[in-house]
C-alpha cells in the first residue's frame, strides 16, 4: 500500500479505541492514531516513514461487529469505529507469533550483537513470551560477511521486508528484494548475488538502521554493540513526499 | 527466628556456564537474609550428595545437552513442588544448542580431536553420553517458572524468589528478558 499522501481538505472522523474517544485526520491509519494517543500496538513491519507492508501481523486488533481482526498498520480510520487493541484474544496471538519468530530461525541473543538493542528481544518481553512453547526447528541459515561495511545473517532475519523497502522508497537503489516460500524465503542482493558483489548497492547502510533485529549489522560489532539510529528516517520520508 | 518450616530450595548445574550460579551468589548481602527464610538442602553451592526425596522449589541452570543432564532434571521434577528454568540455557537451549546446527560427531572432533595437541581422543568413560538434539528443560519436563536472562541478574533473581517465598506467582518478564 503506497503512503497516503496528505490532501489538502481531509475529514476528521471520530472512533472509539480501548474506550477512548478519538479523532483522527480520515486519511490516517490504526496505528498512527494509536501511536500519537500512546495506546502501545506491537509491531515488526511497520516504521514511520515506510510504506505498509502488513506482514508481521503483530498489530492485529479488534474491531466491534468484524469477527476477523484487522492489522493496525494497514487499516484506515472510520467515523464510528470501535477498537479494541489489548484483549486477551489479541495477547495470545500476538505471543504465539513472537514465539514462532524464535522458533522458526536462530535468535540466541546473549551471542547477538543487537542483544539490548532489538526489537524483537524487547518484543517479546513485552508480550510476555518467557519461554518459546514450540519445539525449536534448529535449521542453519547462511551468513552473508562479503560487504566490507555491512554483514547479513539470515539466522536472525523476521522478513520484516524494512530493508528492502527502506532501499527501494528512500535510498532508491532497490538492491533487496525476498526470495523463496515458507522457511526459504529470504532476502536477497541483486538477483541473490552476495552483497559485497553488488552493482547496485550504494553501501548506505539505510537497511542495517531499520533492520529491528540483528540480520542486518556493522561488520566488526560484537555481542551488544550494534545500536541502530533511525533518525533519518522520518525527515526523508518527509522530504521526499514534500517534492 | 521464625518456626514456621523454613522452604526448601535444591539448584543443579546442567548444561550451562555456572553463570547463572554467580549471578545467584551475586545477590550478596541478601544471601543472609535469604537463608533465614529459605533452606538450600541440595545444589553445586552446598556439601549435599543426594537430592531429598521432597523438595519445595527446584532450580535449573543449564539445557539439556547428555544422559545425566536429563536424568537430573526428570528427577528434580519428581520430587520438587515447583520447578524454575533459571537463565537462557534453561529457557531456550542458548549457546549449547549452538550446536544442534551440526552433527554430533563433528562437535566431538572439534573439541576433542581439531583443537588438541596432546593424544586427542574422544571421551568416553566416566563421562555421560550427549544426547541430541539439545533442549531447553521444557523441552523434556514440565517447568512452572522461567527466568530468561544471560544471565538474569541478581536483582531479577531476587525479585523472582520474594514473591515465590511469598507464595506469589512471578512475572519475571517485568525484571529481566531473553540475553539479558
Amino acid at each position: 500500500m503506497p503512503r497516503p499522501t496528505p490532501q489538502p481538505n481531509v475529514r476528521v472522523v471520530t472512533l472509539r479505541i480501548d474506550d477512548r474517544d478519538l479523532s483522527a485526520r480520515e486519511d490516517e491509519t490504526l496505528i498512527e492514531v494509536c501511536r500519537e494517543n500512546r495506546i502501545p500496538i506491537p509491531s515488526l513491519c511497520h516504521l514511520d516513514g515506510l510504506s505498509v507492508w502488513g506482514g508481521c501481523r503483530l498489530c492485529m486488533v479488534e474491531i466491534a461487529g468484524q469477527g476477523r481482526l484487522v492489522a493496525a498498520c494497514s487499516t484506515r480510520v472510520a467515523e464510528g469505529m470501535t477498537v479494541q487493541t489489548d484483549t486477551e484474544r489479541l495477547r495470545h496471538y500476538r505471543r504465539t507469533i513472537v514465539e514462532l519468530l524464535f522458533a522458526e530461525r536462530n535468535h540466541v541473543c546473549s551471542v547477538c550483537v543487537s542483544n539490548g538493542h532489538c526489537e524483537l528481544q524487547s518484543l517479546a518481553q513485552r508480550c510476555g513470551v518467557d519461554h518459546v512453547r514450540l519445539p525449536y526447528r534448529q535449521t542453519p541459515y547462511p551468513v552473508d560477511s562479503s560487504h566490507e561495511m555491512f554483514r547479513l545473517d539470515h539466522n536472525r532475519c523476521i522478513l520484516c521486508t524494512r530493508c528492502v523497502r527502506v532501499c527501494d522508497e528512500i535510498e532508491g537503489a532497490h538492491t533487496w528484494d525476498v526470495m523463496g516460500r515458507g522457511s526459504d524465503c529470504r532476502v536477497i542482493t541483486d538477483m541473490a548475488r552476495p552483497w559485497g558483489e553488488s552493482e547496485t548497492c550504494t553501501s548506505c547502510g539505510k537497511c542495517v538502521q531499520v533492520c529491528p533485529t540483528g540480520a542486518l549489522v556493522k561488520q566488526g560489532t560484537s555481542a551488544g554493540e550494534m545500536v541502530k539510529d533511525q533518525h533519518f528516517l522520518p525527515i526523508l520520508a518527509r522530504r521526499r513526499h514534500a517534492q | 527466628m521464625s518456626t514456621q518450616p523454613k522452604i526448601t530450595i535444591a539448584t543443579a548445574w546442567l548444561d550451562g556456564c555456572s553463570g547463572c550460579h554467580m549471578s545467584f551468589l551475586d545477590l550478596d548481602e541478601r544471601l543472609i537474609e535469604l537463608v533465614e527464610q529459605v533452606d538450600i538442602v541440595y545444589s553445586p553451592l552446598v556439601d549435599t550428595k543426594e537430592l531429598p526425596e521432597q523438595v519445595d522449589v527446584g532450580i535449573l541452570e543449564g539445557s539439556i545437552s547428555s544422559e545425566d543432564d536429563l536424568e537430573k532434571a526428570r528427577l528434580f521434577r519428581e520430587r520438587c513442588t515447583l520447578l524454575v528454568s533459571l537463565g537462557d540455557c534453561a529457557v531456550t537451549g542458548n549457546v549449547p544448542a549452538m550446536r544442534n546446527h551440526f552433527k554430533l560427531d563433528a562437535v566431538l572432533d572439534r573439541a576433542y580431536r581439531e583443537n588438541v595437541t596432546l593424544q586427542p581422543q574422544i571421551p568416553t568413560r566416566s563421562v555421560p553420553a550427549l544426547l541430541t538434539p539439545v533442549k531447553p528443560v521444557h523441552g523434556e519436563v514440565k517447568v512452572d517458572v522461567f527466568v530468561p536472562g544471560c544471565p538474569p541478574s541478581a536483582d531479577a533473581i531476587w525479585a523472582v524468589l520474594s514473591e515465590l517465598i511469598a507464595g506469589r506467582a512471578p512475572d519475571p518478564n517485568a525484571v529481566t528478558r531473553f540475553g539479558a
